[in-house]
């Protein structure tokens, strides 16, 4: 059950669009129309769930404190944690860049859907921003093998291509509507993407612990959860906590 | 530096691309660049300068850095290499803010990293610093810091007064538990202003503002 649990929390209360802000430049380009907008996204869950795994296989058995140990039990004292930023941008760059030649070679129908988005994927903060949580979770013990990197890598992907695919079908609409001037375009977007990240928040809500065996340790398993899962910044840790708070 | 004998280091040109990305051609408002982080950084002021910092440091010396290299690069692998120049900038930053703001940089957590990913970096690197000399390259990178850090304060400014009733962490509007100030006639923080959502909406209408002042940037 812990998978649903991970699943449900990356994808609609730990929203990378909503919650973290995460790959907000192609969010607001490329939302005009609901068919590109299915394109981005389905290749942000295509890149997501190759990145993030392949992330985490670095991290396990290169960057972490003494993970070069298989080499050779001499380089335990090592720790390239400092490493981090660069492989893992080379990697989802590397990544990018073969996903694409193997789709045009192999899936000409596929690449001319998706081809088109994956340079933009590379520099998407939602791609390293997975990596970057998938490594601060696994320090702070949250998640502790494959199976919930990838449940989380998939599940933040489906989060984010959802997002955009809702925005598009809200700006397609808005083009009848008749905006303030100096609100047009952009103006507007931001205030509606606010107005989504408010009715999101409400998924805050929802008892993850209802999917678990044994109910009489709800809310104490909830807080301790929370209080682990939520990052550093501020700001998350302040809305996952006070819409507890409210539930409870 | 060859070009400042034609040209002043000051000259009117480079002094345009340091003011014009502080309104006209701003990275946040008006190139939509570099979203992500400016949103998330923006509960207290604090936080938002140290952000602005180290994208400025990041984007000018970077800038540079791509300039200097803009003809040895091959066009093919170019995004790859922007890449590598900003994560090694990134690291250098991280680096230093972990030994000398340490509470800074948990706060910042993932988002330091992200500047790696920041779309206004990438974006000037490919627009001006492949085609640009270094001092030029530098101005440009500076100016669009600036702008970027800009409108960071403004709505960090304004986050963390309502929010939290202070201005870098002194508490300006009394004390909300001994109701002091503006407290004792009632006032309250309002704590949405502190959430996620409130941040779109504040960049919304800082842009609302600013459109409005400037006409000529409204979208038709």
């Amino acid at each position: 059950m812990e998978y649903v649990n991970i699943f449900v929390k990356s994808l609609f209360i730990e929203n990378m669009v909503f919650a973290y802000f995460l790959g907000m430049c192609s969010f607001l380009a490329v939302s005009k129309k609901v068919p590109t907008a299915v394109g981005l996204g389905a290749a942000v869950i295509f890149v997501q769930v190759i990145t993030v795994p392949l992330n985490y296989l670095i991290y396990k058995y290169v960057l972490e404190p003494g993970a070069l140990k298989w080499i050779d039990p001499s380089f335990e004292a090592l720790d390239l944690s400092f490493l981090t930023f660069i492989l893992f941008i080379a990697s989802v760059a590397t990544m990018v860049q073969l996903v694409e030649m193997i789709i045009e070679k192999y899936s000409p129908s596929l690449y001319n859907s998706l081809g088109l988005f994956l340079p933009l994927i590379a520099v998407n903060c939602a791609i390293l921003g997975g990596s970057l949580f998938m490594q601060q979770r696994i320090d702070a013990g949250v998640y502790s093998n494959m199976g919930h990197v990838l449940t989380f890598a998939f599940a933040s992907g489906l989060g984010w291509a959802i997002a955009i695919i809702l925005m598009a079908a809200i700006r397609e609409k808005m083009e009848y509507s008749n905006v303030l001037a100096p609100l047009r375009g952009l103006g507007i977007t931001f205030i509606v993407t606010g107005l989504m990240a408010i009715g999101f928040m409400s998924f805050g809500g929802i008892d993850l612990n209802a999917f678990n065996k044994k109910p009489e340790l709800k809310s104490a398993d909830e807080k301790t959860e929370i209080s682990e899962v939520a990052p550093a910044s501020p700001v998350d840790s302040i809305s996952v906590g006070s819409v507890t708070k409210r539930s409870l | 530096m060859s070009d400042t004998n034609k040209e002043g280091l000051f000259s009117k040109s480079n002094i345009k691309l340091i003011t014009n990305p502080l309104n006209d051609d701003n990275p946040i408002s008006v190139q939509v660049l570099g979203i992500c982080s400016a949103l998330a950084v923006t509960v207290q002021m604090k936080n938002a300068f140290v952000m602005s910092i180290s994208v400025i440091a990041v984007i000018a010396i970077g800038n540079v850095i791509i300039s200097l290299l803009r003809n040895y690069i091959p066009s093919r692998i170019r995004i790859i290499v922007q890449l590598v120049v900003a994560a090694a900038l990134v690291i250098l930053v991280d680096q230093i803010l972990k030994a000398y703001a340490y509470d800074v940089s948990k706060q910042l957590s993932v988002f330091v990293g992200l500047i790696i990913t920041n779309c206004i970096l990438m974006g000037r690197f490919e627009a001006f610093a492949l085609k640009n000399k270094p001092w030029p390259s530098f101005l440009d990178g500076l100016g669009n810091g600036l702008g970027y850090g800009f409108v960071l304060m403004v709505v960090a400014f304004f986050r963390e007064l309502l929010g939290s009733g202070k201005i870098w962490g002194y508490p300006v509007l009394g004390d909300p538990i001994e109701k002091t100030g503006v407290y004792s006639m009632g006032y309250i923080n309002n704590g949405l202003v502190i959430l996620a959502p409130m941040a779109l909406l504040m960049v919304g209408i800082f842009i609302w503002v600013q459109r409005g002042i400037n006409k000529k940037l409204i979208e038709k």
